[in-house]
């Protein structure tokens, strides 16, 4: 099993005739993603790698009849992007776009709050069910399939855990690359609940940064919640001090955000927190026999 | 981006939010001029970026010249955490009868706009955060970028028992909200918002930070960047499109995203080194970006070896290879490359260094130790 997208999902991609947009959408194709359509405003009519192009969001779901989309539009677009989805009900919003302006990002939640539709991002790799399906940037090849769910802020930290998760022979049901900006469509508690609700994920791989208070928020829902294993990374302990925001920074953020105070409050949930990438797959092992 | 407080009172006057008369000073003689304008007394506060100038003695009250000049110069050679004070800002000192607290900010973990405020302004307001949770007042937008006044008007009523000021204070905040929007602000901040002697609101300081991924949308905002609290090379790196931190060690680090980036200098530290730096390189990277992440590094003499850390994603690795080869050509690099390249591309990638009689890696700690080992 897996969460968010399995071989059925069907994706468009915003931005498909970018560069990097172009690129993605060949090596999600390559993976086995049904990927069946693109969408650039002005270019409808034309094919990128055989995928057809369509003006509007509109157009391609009525066309296509997908399911979940995903952006590589520029910064200033990526608002836009989002918006369109969710006016038109795409049920997985997916957006790798990094740089979008706060204020944009308040706009979208609202709408998201209002509508039925998941984001997963902005400034964030995207998510994959190993052998099934990716939506987004990171490499296939290094994924394999198997029942380890990994959740992260961070993009090619997320790649470093994968890669040492699998070749110590421990698949994944999924990984999903939460983002790294302030506001993110989908937040940690939201992927830990699904994957202790998901009957093919047997372990789960946590991985955090300092700052923001998202972490901390995790660690009460498996105290409270969880009761699969869970092995947690944060990076960012030799970090230095982070500049700070004003008086309304400190009076609206929950607590401590450093790296040792998140390690823990982990470890106060019952979480294994481990100080090297590839010390994740033993600390699993031993949690799953134990 | 944060910019100074009589930037940001500029910001306050464009939009109508009511402050002292006054002005920056860069010499004594200007802050005269603008004191004759204003009329005594005066209150003089260093322009510096960083917190805590008051308990540093870096704000002050005079009441003639001769006091002015002496405190101008005197707050002039003042070192606050580390910074020089440029300017200060000369301004009509106010007749405080009562400090509030009113900000406008974004709450990230609900993804919105917040108005916090409180009767208790000033500098203890954090504290009071702390010890009296209930004193501070969170007021949410709900999504939409405009005050509803029906659901603002019993706070009104909590914060001010007057009915003027309840209207005041108000249209102060409409104000303040309509600057937050259009600038693209993650912070504006009146603290102290005060009651003056005359029995009117008015701002006694003036603090917006910008959001950093907003001022495309502001050209007029960016050349209000002070370069002084700007480090040279990572001001560069910026331009170049990489994120730089300097650090003390000498172990130099290129690495693609911000995580992984702080990953290889937690590896560096866990395993005995001292990274000398933070560098990511970002997604899409072209390989004019490593060329330029290594002459950035390279700059710092203290560097014994360069450690390069590629996990390919968007990132592909045979750019970052192409970028190592046209350094090699282009810049004398006098200290060991130590690279690790896994991911999009990575085959490509080594086949290309391989080629140049480079040695490659593909695990991290490996890397990381040979790079430490190479430090010492």
């Amino acid at each position: 099993m897996s969460i968010l997208i399995d071989q059925n999902t069907k994706v468009i991609v915003q931005g498909i005739t970018g560069r990097d947009g172009s690129f993605h959408a060949k090596q999600m194709l390559d993976y086995g993603t049904k990927v069946v359509g693109g969408v650039t405003p002005g270019k409808g009519g034309q094919e990128v790698n055989g995928i057809p192009v369509f003006n509007s969001v509109k157009e391609a779901k009525e066309k296509t009849g997908c399911n979940a989309a995903v952006i590589y539009v520029p910064a200033k677009f990526a608002k836009d992007a989002m918006l369109e989805d969710i006016a038109n009900g795409i049920p997985l919003i997916i957006c790798i776009t990094e740089g979008v302006p706060v204020l944009d990002m308040v706009e979208v939640k609202k709408a998201l709050s209002a509508s039925p539709c998941r984001l997963i991002g902005p400034n964030c790799p995207g998510l994959i069910s190993p052998g099934k399906a990716k939506i987004g940037i990171m490499p296939g090849h290094i994924h394999k399939a198997g029942d380890i769910g990994v959740v992260s802020r961070s993009g090619t930290l997320t790649y470093e855990v994968v890669f040492n998760l699998t070749v110590n022979d421990m698949g994944q049901s999924s990984c999903v690359g939460l983002g790294g900006d302030p506001i993110i469509g989908t937040r940690f508690v939201d992927v830990l609940k699904m994957f202790q609700e998901d009957p093919g994920t047997k372990a789960i791989v946590m991985v955090g940064e300092i700052g923001g208070g998202d972490e901390q928020l995790a660690a009460d829902f498996i105290k409270n919640h969880v009761t699969k294993p869970v092995v947690a990374f944060i990076a960012g302990r030799t970090a230095p001090a982070g500049k700070r925001m004003g008086h309304a920074g400190a009076i609206i953020s929950s607590g401590d955000s450093t790296a040792e105070a998140k390690m823990q409050m982990l470890r106060d949930a019952g979480v294994v927190v481990i100080d090297f990438p590839d010390e994740i797959p033993q600390a699993l092992a031993s949690r799953l026999i134990a | 981006m944060k910019i100074h407080e009589y930037q940001a009172r500029n910001l306050f006057a464009e939009y109508g939010i009511p402050i002292a008369e006054g002005d920056v000073a860069q010499t004594s003689d200007e802050a005269i001029k603008i004191a004759r304008k204003t009329g005594f007394p005066v209150v003089i506060k260093a322009q510096v970026l960083v917190g805590g100038r008051g308990k540093a003695g870096g704000v002050k009250v005079v009441g003639n010249e001769a006091d002015l000049v002496s405190e101008f110069n005197r707050i002039k050679n003042l070192n606050i955490k580390g910074y020089s004070v440029e300017r200060l800002l000369v301004a009509r000192a106010i007749d405080i009868k009562k400090e509030y607290y009113l900000a406008v900010t974004i709450d990230n973990i609900k993804g919105d706009v917040v108005i916090i405020a409180s009767a208790d302004g000033g500098v203890e307001i954090e504290e009071t955060a702390k010890t009296h949770p209930e004193r501070i007042i969170k007021f949410y937008l709900q999504g939409v970028k405009a005050l509803d006044e029906a659901r603002w008007a019993p706070v009104a009523a909590q914060l001010f028992s007057d009915v003027r000021l309840q209207k005041s204070a108000t249209s102060i905040l409409q104000k303040l909200l309509k600057l937050f929007f259009e600038k693209d602000c993650s912070l504006s901040e009146i603290n102290p918002f005060v009651i003056n002697g005359e029995g009117n609101l008015i701002a006694a300081d003036a603090k917006v930070i910008i959001d950093d991924n907003g001022l495309d949308r502001h050209p007029e905002l960016v050349a209000l960047r002070d370069m002084k609290y700007e480090d040279a090379d990572e001001l560069e790196a910026k331009e170049k499109g990489l994120s730089f931190v300097k650090l003390e060690g000498n172990v130099g680090c290129i690495v693609n995203g911000a995580g992984l980036a702080m990953g290889t200098m937690d590896a560096v530290n866990l395993l005995g080194g001292r990274p000398a730096n933070f560098l990511d390189v970002g997604g899409s990277s072209n390989p004019q970006k490593v060329l330029s992440a290594l002459t950035i590094i390279l700059r710092n003499k203290d560097i014994k070896v360069i450690l390069i850390n590629i996990f390919g994603g968007i990132t592909r690795c045979d750019d970052i290879a192409n970028g190592i080869l046209t350094a090699l050509k282009q810049i004398n690099i006098p200290v060991p490359l130590i690279i690790r390249l896994t991911g999009t591309n990575e085959k490509e990638a080594k086949a290309l260094l391989t080629q140049a009689g480079l040695t490659t890696y593909t695990s991290m700690r490996q890397a990381v130790t040979e790079a430490v080992k190479a430090s010492k």
